[in-house]
């Protein structure tokens, strides 16, 4: 069926027809690292939430840059660096879509999440949360989330308040609004657990949080691989994404912020392309959004994140949902079925990661095992070391899913775990 | 190519499954803790020295297979060892899990020779030496808790 047809007929259709059409084996062919093999078994690669794998599209597009159009941007009134801006800010105009942002100079590049929730810490929290003040976060943050806020709250003699989650993984919400004083300064909260997989409701954050003037960052690292990410319905202020989880390279990233707010923020760091005039007595820093982007950037990973999202857009992000939903299904229920491993995080609303525990049986030691079957999964805290003493225990061996795995590789994970009990149990 | 028996040998799995002197010593002359934090294992190292000998030693803590087995191995290895054998001994072990194989170790390191299949597995050498590194922190007084990192 062409696509013609399809959208003749509704979004609902398109919707229904790319689940359909959804062919993780062609997919899986433009991924060349899926074809390489681990101690000598094809690869099963279940450590998504950590770094996706890259997309032919991805490598070319990079490869390309590289070879015909590199150039510095905003500068030369050559050809080439003319080429360069044009592939650059086409990026920002593609991000801006992809999260349905209001305008292109809202989008901020920058090296990933954790420089983004920096930035934010640097410039808006310095000239915004003082002595007494409060930040509020939750007890389900990354270390990302976590310690930039801290050194804020330490240099500002100001408190971190931390939301504390139930024993599925979720955000105890009343006591979120209870949390919410006179001195909270800005709510920063991931929208998806990296730990756990659990979806927070951040859009009813973000209104009981507005409802007192409190601005709210949303950490999306783990939800923009796995869902349409739609900033002004959410309505927050800020928003965080890295490219390198969306199947994009890594160093790059993006800040979203509202204009109202990066107008009024003082610059993050200062120096080329941020600025419109110098003076040895004045600078007049650049308009939005350069203001927030010094020196040269990384403009070979700006392009190389633009080919990731025209790859996950030429999927469409609803079809990418549909099948991850599928593939964390399968794998609860399959791995709720093996004797002796319990689930780490089972909240209502989760997408992307499974993480578990095996009764008698260390993590690293279960990581090493499956390594050796050929099948990468992440082992440890997964920088959140709240989350696991939340849960008294010392790390859980994580599953993470990406659009290109399969409900088979989830039966060889299963086999993997059977391996493990033969030896060590 | 890396074999997974040669890693988890089954004196080591034993150990892991039941290790010896995992207690606190009552009145220790030295102890010490250590932490891997890439992946949160922890470790706490208790010695009693009698002169330069070395009476007693008992660990505690959380971690895998390999670090529960070598800090077990490693308290059986060092009593009654004086303070430079037990260093010695340290150099040896550290020398046979980094794949530095030196011929002349072998009769000192003894026992913990089941742990030389950790060589091909370098992800896993901090988890095998954590103990040791706590313990060298314990002979030697450092005040500071002992990380892999």
């Amino acid at each position: 069926m062409s696509a013609n047809v399809a959208m003749s007929r509704g979004p609902d259709v398109i919707h229904r027809d790319s689940s359909r059409m959804f062919d993780v084996e062609k997919i899986r062919r433009s991924f060349p690292i899926l074809s390489e093999e681990i101690h000598g078994r094809p690869l099963v690669y279940l450590d998504n939430a950590a770094t996706t794998q890259k997309p032919d599209a991805v490598i070319e597009a990079m490869n390309h840059y590289y070879r015909h159009d590199n150039a510095n941007i905003h500068r030369g009134v050559h050809l080439l660096s003319q080429r360069a801006t044009d592939g650059y800010e086409a990026v920002r105009v593609a991000a801006q879509s992809f999260i349905h942002a209001r305008s292109s100079s809202e989008i901020v590049f920058v090296r990933g999440a954790t420089e983004a929730i920096n930035l934010v810490t640097h410039t808006y929290g310095r000239a915004n949360v003082g002595p007494g003040d409060e930040v509020l976060i939750t007890a389900m943050e990354h270390h990302s989330n976590i310690v930039p806020w801290q050194i804020l709250c330490d240099e500002k003699r100001a408190t971190l308040r931390v939301v504390p989650i139930n024993d599925r993984g979720e955000v105890l919400i009343e006591t979120f609004e209870r949390l919410l004083g006179p001195r909270t300064r800005i709510v920063s909260v991931a929208h998806v657990s990296n730990a756990l997989g659990t979806v927070n409701p951040v859009k009813q954050i973000v209104r009981m949080a507005h409802s007192r003037n409190i601005p709210v960052l949303v950490d999306g690292a783990q939800a923009a691989p796995h869902m349409p990410i739609n900033v002004q319905d959410l309505d927050c202020d800020f928003y965080a994404f890295s490219g390198h989880k969306i199947y994009g390279p890594t160093g790059i990233g993006v800040l979203y912020g509202k204009a109202e707010l990066l107008e009024n923020m003082p610059p993050y760091q200062g120096g080329g392309d941020m600025i419109s005039s110098v003076t040895f007595e004045k600078t007049i820093y650049n308009k939005l959004p350069y203001k927030f982007e010094a020196g040269t950037p990384n403009i070979a990973g700006v392009i190389g994140l633009g080919a990731a999202i025209s790859y996950v857009n030429s999927l469409g992000i609803d079809a990418i949902a549909n099948h991850e939903d599928e593939l964390l299904s399968y794998a609860t229920n399959q791995l709720s079925q093996v004797r002796g491993i319990t689930l780490v995080g089972t909240a209502r609303e989760k997408v992307g990661a499974l993480s578990f525990v095996m009764e008698e049986i260390h993590p690293h030691d279960i990581g090493t095992i499956l390594d050796q079957e050929g099948i990468a999964v992440r082992t440890g805290h997964h920088c959140a070391q709240p989350v696991m003493d939340r849960f008294g225990i010392p790390a859980t061996v994580r599953a993470s899913f990406g659009l290109y795995n399969t409900k088979a590789e989830i039966d060889r994970l299963v086999e993997g775990i059977e391996k493990v009990r033969e030896i060590l149990g | 190519m890396a074999e997974l028996s040669d890693l988890y040998q089954e004196v080591i799995l034993e150990h892991a499954k039941a290790p010896r002197n995992f207690r606190v010593l009552a009145t220790p002359t030295g102890t010490a803790e250590g932490s891997n934090p890439l992946c949160g294992d922890r470790c706490s190292v208790n010695i009693s020295m009698r002169g330069e000998v070395i009476e007693d030693v008992a660990f505690q803590g959380s971690g895998c297979a390999i670090s529960r087995a070598s800090a077990s191995m490693m308290t059986q290895a060092l009593k009654g060892k004086t303070l430079q054998e037990a260093d010695s001994l340290f150099r040896s072990f550290h020398r046979m899990v980094t794949g530095q194989r030196n011929d002349a170790d072998k009769s000192e390191l003894g026992k913990l020779k089941v742990f030389g299949g950790i060589s091909e597995f370098p992800t896993r050498v901090k988890c095998a030496t954590l103990a040791w590194h706590t313990l060298q922190a314990a002979l030697h007084g450092d005040r500071e808790p002992v990380t892999t990192e």
